[in-house]
């Protein structure tokens, strides 16, 4: 997924334990968005991704850890979030990843949506031990 | 020393700068009109000073060498600064290749032993080679450059955004509608919506060359964004192929409202602001 | 605590969402507008979100839930001053809005409410500025 690894220029890391973290946690990611000079649109895009994946840790995971990195491969510069959490983990990725908000059913985790809102996106679960979700969005994405 | 020729190469400076330099001379592609014969010296000798500087036993025959980045920086300038002066990709190799063969030269000069000639020019010749190609791979990357630079004002150029009535947008859509090009139309589109408070959208896709189910996705997407903003979609220009292709293709624009022509299009959206347009009425004045 | 203001203006609600909604927050206003439409018969519900730089489906699912709850109660709902950003956002991340209409600011979102609500006037504007986006 991720091709030549990128170089990482900045690392943060924030605990999500509650809804009250979202918010600040939203700032944060906006903070490093804009200090890499990331235009609205993609910094609109990579926040409300962030956002659903956030609550999908609180939601599903009890909440965990997510890692801010600022990164660069090339002469592009980025953010790199990685949402982890040691929850129940996804018993059907695919199934998570075609289960859109359109199928009416419950809520979805709508994976699909915010893999749209990215330009990488790769997941890793597993049943009784957690999930890993990790996203790239570029400045210029 | 294990390496003859570096040896060679530190003794012969002088006489290796003017051989290149001769033969850059005789060179038919001599571009006097891009650099003059006194910064071309400069900029030979600054690059000969390095490679042979930089030679030794250990990295000889390892063109990947840390020994060699202020080559590589050199070469480097040479090649960017080439490219954007207008040589060609055959003259800056060329000049690169001259380098190679004005050591060659010196080395059949100076080692008399056939065997030792072969064995040191081979391995002279793979190193210079590389540093050819390590030129071009710059020169390329950055005739790129300009390419993606061109490609944004472009795009940038092509989706203009006119204020054709109060509260009427028209958006000629040219050229082909890929992702990225969408998401220019999507931002210039929706904020001219702002900052004009139009209620009306018309996208005329009649320079659109081909629709298919992916441009169908970036019309639709785009229609979607407007409806959010509280205006209204208008997609005209569609030619009979086009009409042909999204049926065939099942794509359902049932909830779109489209027209064949701009000018209807255009009709269409006075309709729906209620506006009329009527002709004037002559006034007959005989008495 | 914290609740979010509901405005009445003439026969509408008018709601501006400044902060960002948490669960409690949201419910909240959810049974509030409820209450309100009912005790003062309102006709249509705007809300503006002209302050929202991020809606995300939690955020999506609320103003869905608005617009269906108000229906019920015969109340039109109006989402209005959406931000470019936002739109754009929105659509690639394709939350069906059911029941949503849009406008451009609080003004033109009470016009096309009074529209709505006044039979018999002519009104040529296509009823489907709902808006409904379906990713393949």
């Amino acid at each position: 997924m991720m091709t030549n690894s990128p170089i990482i220029l900045n690392k943060d890391s924030i605990i999500i334990l509650r809804e009250q973290d979202v918010v600040p946690f939203r700032a944060r990611v906006k903070e490093y968005a804009v200090k890499i000079g990331m235009g609205l649109v993609n910094q609109t895009k990579l926040i409300t991704g962030a956002s659903e994946l956030v609550r999908n840790m609180l939601k599903y995971g009890k909440g965990g850890v997510v890692k801010i990195e600022v990164i660069s491969r090339g002469r592009d510069n980025g953010i790199r979030l990685i949402f982890i959490d040691k929850g129940p983990g996804i018993p059907d990725i695919d199934k998570a990843m075609t289960d859109g908000f359109t199928t009416g059913k419950s809520m979805g985790l709508g994976l699909p949506g915010t893999k749209r809102l990215m330009n990488e996106f790769a997941i890793e679960s597993e049943v009784g031990k957690g999930t890993t979700v990790t996203v790239v969005k570029w400045k210029n994405g | 020393m294990k390496n003859e020729s570096i040896k060679i190469f530190q003794k012969k400076k002088g006489g290796i700068l003017e051989k290149w330099m001769n033969l850059q001379m005789e060179e038919e592609g001599l571009r006097e009109d891009l650099m003059t014969n006194e910064d071309l010296r400069v900029q030979s000798e600054e690059l000969l000073n390095g490679v042979i500087d930089g030679l030794t036993d250990n990295n000889i025959e390892n063109f990947e060498s840390a020994d060699f980045d202020n080559v590589y920086e050199i070469l480097s300038s040479i090649s960017v600064s080439r490219a954007k002066q207008g040589f060609s990709p055959r003259e800056t190799g060329a000049y690169i290749f001259g380098l190679k063969e004005a050591l060659l030269k010196t080395l059949s000069e100076e080692i008399k032993d056939a065997e030792s000639l072969y064995i040191q020019s081979m391995i002279i010749n793979k190193i210079m080679d590389n540093f050819s190609i390590m030129t071009f791979e710059t020169f390329i990357k950055s005739r790129e450059e300009v390419i993606l630079r061109q490609t944004d004002e472009i795009t940038e150029i092509s989706t203009p955004v006119i204020r054709v009535w109060d509260g009427i947008l028209a958006l000629p859509i040219i050229g082909t509608l890929d992702s990225s090009r969408t998401q220019v139309v999507m931002e210039n589109l929706l904020q001219e919506i702002v900052e004009t408070g139009s209620s009306i959208a018309i996208l005329d896709i009649s320079g659109v060359p081909a629709v298919d189910s992916l441009v169908a996705q970036h019309l639709i997407k785009t229609v979607a964004a407007t409806r959010l903003m509280g205006a209204e979609c208008i997609i005209s220009g569609i030619r009979p192929e086009i009409a042909q292709t999204v049926v065939h293709l099942g794509i359902d624009l049932s909830n779109i409202i489209t027209k064949a022509t701009l000018a209807s299009a255009l009709k269409t959206a006075f309709t729906i602001l209620q506006l009329e347009v009527t002709k004037k009425q002559k006034l007959s004045t005989n008495k | 605590m914290e609740r979010i203001p509901i405005l009445r203006m003439g026969q509408f609600l008018l709601v501006t969402i400044q902060v960002d909604l948490y669960d409690q927050l949201a419910e909240d206003l959810e049974s509030d507008l409820v209450n309100m439409v009912k005790k003062t018969t309102a006709k249509g519900v705007l809300i503006d979100v002209s302050s929202v730089s991020i809606i995300d489906s939690f955020m999506g699912r609320i103003l869905g839930n608005i617009a269906t709850m108000s229906k019920i109660m015969d109340a039109d709902t109006v989402v209005v001053g959406m931000q470019p950003a936002v739109a754009i956002t929105l659509v690639e991340l394709g939350l069906p809005l059911k029941g949503v209409h849009t406008a451009l600011n609080v003004e033109r979102g009470m016009q096309l409410l009074e529209s709505k609500i006044l039979p018999g006037e002519e009104n040529l504007e296509e009823d489907d500025d709902e808006f409904s986006y379906n990713p393949e």
